[in-house]
């Protein structure tokens, strides 16, 4: 090539041309290098934003001119609920720009900045793409939002915030000791959903023994209906309505033995008793045909659709399946039903637990504008705001007066009534992900439940699962305090 | 005038040849580099760890799982989908009757048509085929069970990817479907280019489709065959498998890791556990079971070249 191309005129040959775009990109290349930084080289992180003055106003001491960032999940939920309150603190803070996404790629978005070191100051960490929180809590990369906890609640100034929240949102939050890490925002009721309608027809009332379990089952079988399906291929949602009736079978200590990942927890009667319960389930036909193969969405619609009289499923159903729900489905959720009378714990005892975590991280530059941010949501006004808009009930004790609730919604209401202090909250979907999801989940529960491991067998692999777990050095342990 | 020529060459390449070393090399140096340390994927802090990681992973069961299917993935799918591809394009292209005026060597009658419907599915992507055979073989109302009752074999329901034994081979069978059509294609072309005049010798001769394949196709095409299975047999290691192996078994990857694949453990340890390094760790494994795939076949598949 290189004799061919050569010009004795003037003007740009042939070949300068090559050799010049060639120089370019050399230099280009490098260039392009500094773009594609790879992910962990990142600096200390930004600057901090100076603190403001507290004042009974501001009392978290936010820089009225900083800017604050807010990233929301956007699912189902949706972000109109956020917006709103966006709109709040912009209100409260006309001098500060307030930079507001919603995405539902929570950790592809974030990933890469909390490795550079300069995150945003609020995020609502949930969704499929969820940041593993033990990990962002081990490696220090969290907020401790005791300040928030502490400040005057923004309805009540005599209030602090932390006295305005439904039990167990606080403890939900901490991880190892005293700090607070996370804010659960919605409250969601777990347990058994079913159509009021469909009970009704079979002549039946929610039933409270086992024994009545099975005869309301067996009611249904007649009527063409399944009992029971749930999500076949998560099978982690069949603890919905599991955990909480071990706990009421053997006590809240059996959960805590489970969530500690004590030796020799899962062989516990109460575990045995609820297992061989819901494995009577299988063995009688009670379930629905080819649930193993439904995925959650897929199992819900059956169920919608009646072919199935119960599922286990957690309150955000009710929003998840609206479009699949009749509208004289009349939805309720039951506490688990019991064993029987022996059962320590009173007929009533449920799940309910703090949904949607919201976190701060600890290099954000303006961790009081989130806090701060948070403070706003959790004021009355916001949080029926949320419970009207997306049916759910917020962290924030009450406000639910004046709205009108749906059926599910209301339902879930009167079943923490009714629960009174028998709340329970077992920890190893949040504390263990993958144990609770896969091992416990798909690997023990969901293969008993299809039929094809007894449950001493279920219960010899998922307490040799937890072993494993227990000992496995490259995930944090936590324990009940 | 060939003074400075070895000056303009390497000015040339240097260019592509950086921009491989630092989009391609680089990545692979840095993920070795990672595989040692304790990188969580969440936070900018890490340190060495040795050979921790690699240790970890000799006594994981999951990982032995995935590294199973990973190489039955391998094996199986480029055997089913080439031999399958093989056939149709011999039929589509060679395999026909001879016709009255026609030419002497032609395809099966509408071999056109049957063409178009073998490539079709090559036109969606991937996703999209994973999520409609996903609702296929719902098990309560999909189309496969539907049909089964509709034939009269009520008790005949299976199901499918919620079967720990057959989820795997369920899987593998969405991706012949939808890779085939692509190589019907790809030897479509290269017989193609295969002289008619042989073809011509050997109906002389009296030989049948059976000969006529295996001695004169098959030889001919060999190379295309060998690029072919290399091709598939990484795709089925890599990018294909994970596509269909996380939309259509979700959760941790079938029932009780039944379809687990490499590439989706690699993607669960990283983005969902927060264990990039480990991730990392798993996903040099791959890259040696890959590279060990192309020499292993390249090796095998060496033969003299013939020259038409």
């Amino acid at each position: 090539m290189g004799s061919t191309a050569h010009h004795g005129g003037e003007g740009v040959g042939r070949r300068d041309l090559i050799k010049r775009s060639a120089a370019l990109g050399l230099v280009a290349a490098p260039g392009m290098g500094l773009l594609s930084a790879c992910a962990s080289s990142g600096g200390d992180g930004q600057d901090k934003a100076k603190a403001g003055k507290k004042t009974a106003k501001n009392p978290l001491g936010v820089n009225e001119s900083a800017k604050m960032e807010f990233v929301l999940f956007d699912g189902g939920f949706g972000k109109e609920y956020a917006q709103d309150a966006v709109k709040i603190y912009q209100k409260d803070f006309p001098k500060a720009t307030v930079k507001f996404s919603a995405t539902q790629k929570i950790q592809s978005t974030l990933q890469p900045r909390f490795n550079q070191g300069n995150p945003p100051d609020l995020i609502d960490n949930s969704g499929a793409e969820q940041m593993d929180m033990g990990v962002l809590v081990g490696k220090n990369q969290l907020a401790d939002l005791t300040p928030l906890l502490d400040a005057p609640s923004y309805d009540d100034p005599s209030k602090k915030v932390r006295d305005t929240l439904r039990p167990g949102i606080v403890e939900m939050g901490q991880f190892d000791g005293k700090p607070v890490w996370i804010l659960y925002y919605a409250y969601t009721v777990y347990g058994v959903w079913y159509s009021q309608k469909a009970l009704d027809s079979l002549d039946a009332t929610y039933p409270e023994t086992w024994d009545d379990m099975l005869a309301v089952c067996a009611k249904a079988k007649k009527k063409g209906m399944a009992g029971w399906t749930y999500a076949g291929k998560y099978p982690y949602y069949i603890p919905f309505s599991l955990y909480p009736m071990i706990g009421k079978v053997g006590g809240r200590e059996v959960l805590d033995a489970i969530d500690n990942l004590e030796p020799n927890a899962w062989k516990h009667p109460a575990v045995k008793a609820c297992f061989e319960a819901y494995y009577e389930l299988y063995k009688k036909g009670y379930i629905l045909k080819g649930t193993p193969g439904l995925d959650h969405i897929q199992s819900q619609t059956a169920w919608a659709k009646g072919k199935a009289l119960f599922i286990p499923n957690g309150s955000w159903v009710e929003n998840e399946s609206a479009n699949v729900i009749p509208s004289d489905f009349n939805l309720a959720v039951s506490a688990p039903t019991g064993i029987d009378s022996s059962d320590k714990m009173p007929f009533g005892t449920i799940w309910a637990s703090g949904g949607e975590p919201f976190v701060v991280p600890a290099k954000a530059a303006n961790t009081e504008g989130g806090m701060e941010q948070l403070r706003i949501m959790l004021s009355e006004a916001s949080s029926k705001n949320f419970t009207a808009k997306v049916k759910s009930l917020t962290a924030f004790n009450g406000g639910t007066s004046g709205i009108s609730l749906t059926p599910g919604l209301k339902s879930g209401v009167a079943a923490l009534e009714k629960a009174g202090s028998n709340v329970v909250n077992p920890r190893l979907q949040d504390w263990y992900v993958q144990l609770q999801k896969e091992k416990i989940g798909v690997a023990g529960l969901g293969e008993m439940m299809a039929g094809r491991l007894t449950p001493a067998e279920a219960i010899k692999k998922i307490q040799g699962f937890a072993d494993e777990a227990a000992k496995d050095s490259s995930i944090k342990h936590y324990k009940h305090q | 005038m060939q003074h400075g020529k070895y000056r303009f060459i390497v000015g040339f390449l240097a260019l592509p040849l950086g921009l491989y070393a630092l989009f391609v090399v680089w990545p692979f140096i840095q993920s070795i580099y990672y595989s040692f340390t304790d990188w969580t994927g969440l936070s900018p802090e890490f340190k060495m760890v040795g050979f921790d990681n690699y240790r970890r992973m000799l006594h994981d069961d999951i990982f032995w799982k995935s590294l199973q299917h990973s190489l039955l993935f391998a094996l199986v799918l480029p055997l089913v989908t080439i031999s399958l591809a093989l056939f149709f394009a011999f039929m589509i292209n060679v395999g026909g009757r001879h016709r009255r005026g026609g030419p002497v060597v032609s395809g099966v009658r509408g071999s056109s048509f049957y063409k178009i419907v073998y490539f079709f599915p090559q036109v969606l992507s991937i996703a999209i085929v994973a999520l409609l055979f996903a609702f296929a073989y719902n098990p309560d109302s999909g189309a496969i069970n539907s049909l089964l009752r509709g034939i009269g074999l009520d008790s005949v329901q299976p199901l499918w990817l919620g079967d720990p034994d057959l989820a795997l081979w369920c899987v593998m069978a969405v991706l012949v479907w939808s890779t085939v059509g692509f190589f019907v294609v790809l030897f479509s072309a290269g017989m193609a280019s295969i002289p008619a005049e042989m073809y011509e010798a050997a109906l002389l001769d009296g030989a049948s489709r059976f000969t006529t394949f295996f001695r004169i196709t098959l030889p001919l095409l060999w190379d295309t065959v060998q690029s072919g299975w290399v091709y598939m047999g990484i795709l089925a290691l890599g990018a294909e498998s994970f596509a269909v192996v996380q939309i259509m078994t979700t959760g941790p990857g079938g029932p009780d890791y039944s379809t687990t694949v490499m590439v989706l453990y690699v993607y669960q340890k990283a983005f969902r556990d927060g264990q990039a390094a480990y991730a990392t760790t798993i996903g040099v494994a791959l890259l040696v079971v890959t590279l060990a795939f192309a020499a292993i076949v390249m090796r095998l598949g060496r033969r003299e070249r013939l020259e038409y």
